[in-house]
């Protein structure tokens, strides 16, 4: 069951009418960026030495870190001879006063289900050369998004940190032993995980009648709506969502898609920042 | 009976700039006056008028209700006012006298189940709506039977200027009172007649959008006696 | 993830099911269907048919759940389990659990929760028969519940999805159509106020593709609201 969200902090009133007067003067809260600017964005990678890949996403105050582990298991009925992408993502308690511990929330559910699409649905992770016998044995690459530090759009930040996780990310030396069986050693590496495009998402938020790039907390509080749109290299859309509880007009919508891409490149050039003297992708 | 007078409308559709706002039912959006549920156009009269079909009871200070005893507290009964908050009648307001647990038992003065006939006394909407029956005529309902309708349909029940509430009673000789929040209470002679008289409101229930709905009300009533042989 | 390309249009330029790439499938629409419920409403487009119920405004049932100030709504959009060829588990999945969100902020805009402030809206929606489109169906169907409850709205939500098969642009994709197509982009909106209320996107479209698929959807939205008005009038027929 989804339930408007009766918890949130209480946003003084004046504030939607701050934000509003700066965005028209072409201001933004923090005194530094205008309406179409992301805040400064850190992306680090190999921050997690036990994982096969990791990232951490610093975009302005919120922090995420994404993991990838990958195990070998079989593969699904309907796709014999690929591996296995799984998106996951954890809302711990100690990134925000809003979050309880327990089981993933639908916000949480929602995050790492458009970020896998976004990632599946243009093959982002190359799943043919997963295979390891196929129909048998196959990779399963687990990508695990932790929000350490919630300051507003969560999307971008965990996008961010799922794809330099996954640029990161090495395969497991492997062999097979006589019963058939698969031992890993992951001290050695087969090889990095093949990476076949590389995807950002950019989130606009829908402030009265304008839209913001890359909203933080306070700006999220009082957004109308936001829209989040997933870029591959060539500008291609290859996700989208909708999400809170506002609507868009198609006007909004050609701005996002028009605002985004450059937003989007921004975030690629973070990304090739911290991939710097690395070979992401095969 | 397609009338050009008359038609229905949709939530979105947009009214006449002349039909008077009446929140939330009649509201302004971006500047144009909009539906905001399914209701009547009547362009009969001086200016067109909007009746809501559905609706929802939101008590008001001043409505005389029928609520229907749902709960017992230390000091008050909680009475189910088909409205989607619940009403509070004060053990004090129904004794008229200060309330003494020692000697006034509430389970004696009023059972789960029972109707009261109150007034709605106060109501902000941050707090659950108060009652008073410390006026003639209220209290608890005794005699007769209480049937439930959409809060809607209460102005057809009464008819412009009360004429089918009043053709009812001198049709039937029964006493009827139609509260504001959809109960209608009905007390006759007879069962027969009650039930003719419930048959008659369910009747306006749910034809409320029709015309010449008076005649045909009269005509079932008639009918229905002959039937019954009351 | 590549998929397997299966030859979806025909040399016509049809569907396999034989309509026009912006045709829809037959729609039915119903409203009060269920007796106990304040609002409800049964929706088909073609196989998929869904039913929703609204209950409320009514105090909640779990106290804590208020806003002082305006109505809490709640959705759920479940799937029964004899609604999909293999038996869906009751549970709610994560999928159910996304799209009962994004279907609760799809109805939201249009509606006024102001009026009526510490209680809930309840919408339960169940899938029975699922050949795609159940999310936009729920929608429809959701906004019909409302309206026949006589929640006070600004305007009515339809919604439909359009998909890309075989590099074309199809309206009110199917289950065939959804599993085998290349992109699948549902949409809700209202179209008295202009707004766009559901909008997800599953695939890979260039901006222009979304642009004419967007022009598409919301052509047919607008006859869907239509119908949707019809349905609620023929209640009241005269």
């Amino acid at each position: 069951m989804s339930v408007t969200p009766f918890r949130l902090p209480t946003i003084p009133l004046y504030k939607k009418e701050t934000i509003m007067n700066l965005i028209a003067k072409g201001l933004r809260l923090d005194g530094v960026r205008t309406p179409e600017s992301p805040r400064s964005v850190k992306v680090e990678v190999g921050v997690i030495e036990k994982a096969e890949g990791s990232a951490h996403v610093r975009l302005g105050n919120t922090q995420v870190i994404a993991g990838v582990k990958i195990d070998v298991g079989t593969p699904f009925r309907d796709t014999p001879d690929q591996g296995v992408l799984t998106v996951h993502a954890e809302f711990v308690p100690l990134a925000s006063p809003l979050f309880e511990p327990g089981p993933p929330d639908e916000n949480a559910i929602e995050l790492a289900r458009v970020i896998d699409r976004s990632l599946r649905e243009v093959g982002a992770v190359d799943l043919n050369a997963l295979a390891i016998r196929p129909g048998e044995k196959v990779w399963i690459v687990w990508v695990d998004l932790y929000i350490l530090d919630h300051d507003g759009n969560l999307f971008d930040a965990s996008m961010l940190a799922a794809m330099a996780a996954l640029l990161d990310a090495k395969l497991p030396y492997y062999e097979e032993i006589e019963t058939g069986e698969i031992v890993l050693d992951r001290s050695k590496s087969e090889g990095p995980l093949p990476v076949k495009h590389r995807v950002v998402t950019v989130t606009l938020a829908k402030i009265g009648d304008y839209l913001i790039v890359d909203p933080d907390f306070e700006e999220e509080s009082v957004a109308d709506a936001r829209i989040v749109l997933a870029f591959d290299e060539q500008g291609r859309i290859v996700g989208a969502q909708k999400t809170g509880p506002g609507g868009l007009t198609t006007a909004d919508l050609e701005k996002a898609m028009d605002l985004g891409w450059r937003a989007a490149e921004v975030y690629f050039k973070a990304l090739d920042e911290a991939l710097a003297g690395k070979t992401g992708g095969s | 009976m397609p009338s050009s007078q008359r038609r229905i409308v949709a939530p979105g559709d947009e009214l006449d700039p002349k039909v008077e706002a009446k929140e939330p039912y009649v509201v302004e959006v971006g500047g144009k006056k909009v539906a905001t549920v399914v209701g009547l156009l009547d362009y009969k009269g001086q200016k067109p008028s909007y009746i809501p079909l559905e609706a929802v009871y939101i008590p008001k200070p001043g409505d005389v209700i029928i609520g229907l005893v749902t709960g017992i507290g230390v000091t008050n009964w909680f009475l189910d006012i088909n409205s989607p908050y619940q009403a509070v009648l004060n053990i004090q307001d129904f004794l008229g006298r200060p309330f003494n647990p020692a000697t006034d038992d509430p389970a004696r003065l009023l059972k789960i189940g029972d109707y009261v006939k109150a007034k709605v006394l106060a109501f902000d909407r941050t707090r659950n709506p108060l009652l008073t029956v410390q006026e003639d005529g209220l209290g608890r309902i005794t005699e007769g039977k209480v049937i439930t309708i959409s809060p809607a349909k209460v102005p057809r029940v009464i008819g412009r200027k009360g004429s089918m509430l009043n053709m009812i009673q001198e049709e039937t000789g029964c006493d009827v009172f139609v509260a504001v929040n959809g109960r209608v209470h009905v007390k006759c002679e007879n069962e027969d007649l009650e039930d003719i008289v419930i048959v008659a409101v369910k009747m306006i229930e749910r034809e409320a959008h029709k015309t010449g709905l008076t005649d045909r009300i009269r005509r079932l009533i008639r009918e229905e006696r002959v039937v019954r042989g009351v | 993830m590549a998929k397997a390309q299966v030859q979806l249009i025909s040399e016509e330029g049809l569907r396999h099911d034989g309509r026009r790439p912006d045709e829809l499938r037959p729609i039915r629409m119903k409203v009060g269907v269920l007796s106990n419920a304040d609002g409800s409403a049964l929706v088909e487009f073609g196989k998929t048919r869904v039913i929703a119920a609204v209950y409320g405004p009514r105090e909640p049932i779990q106290k804590y759940m208020v806003l002082p100030d305006r109505a809490v709504l709640r959705v759920r959009y479940h799937m029964a389990p004899f609604s999909t060829s293999e038996r869906k588990s009751p549970a709610p999945s994560r999928r159910e659990i996304e799209l009962s969100k994004v279907i609760r902020e799809s109805l939201e805009p249009v509606l006024l929760p102001e009026y009526f402030p510490r209680t809930t809206i309840d919408v339960f929606i169940e899938v029975l028969q699922a050949d795609g489109g159940t999310r936009t169906a729920s929608v429809t169907a959701a906004s019909l519940a409302l309206a026949d409850a006589g929640i006070p709205m600004k305007a009515l939500v339809g919604g439909v999805a359009v998909g890309k098969v075989n590099g074309v642009l199809v309206l009110d994709v199917d289950e065939v159509e959804d599993s085998a197509g290349e992109a699948d982009l549902p949409i809700a909106a209202a179209p008295d106020i202009g707004l766009i209320t559901l909008f997800q996107l599953n695939g890979v479209l260039t901006r222009d593709e979304i642009r004419a698929a967007v022009n598409m959807a919301l052509k047919a939205i607008e006859y869907i609201v239509e119908k949707e008005k019809e349905a609620l009038k023929a209640k009241y027929e005269f």
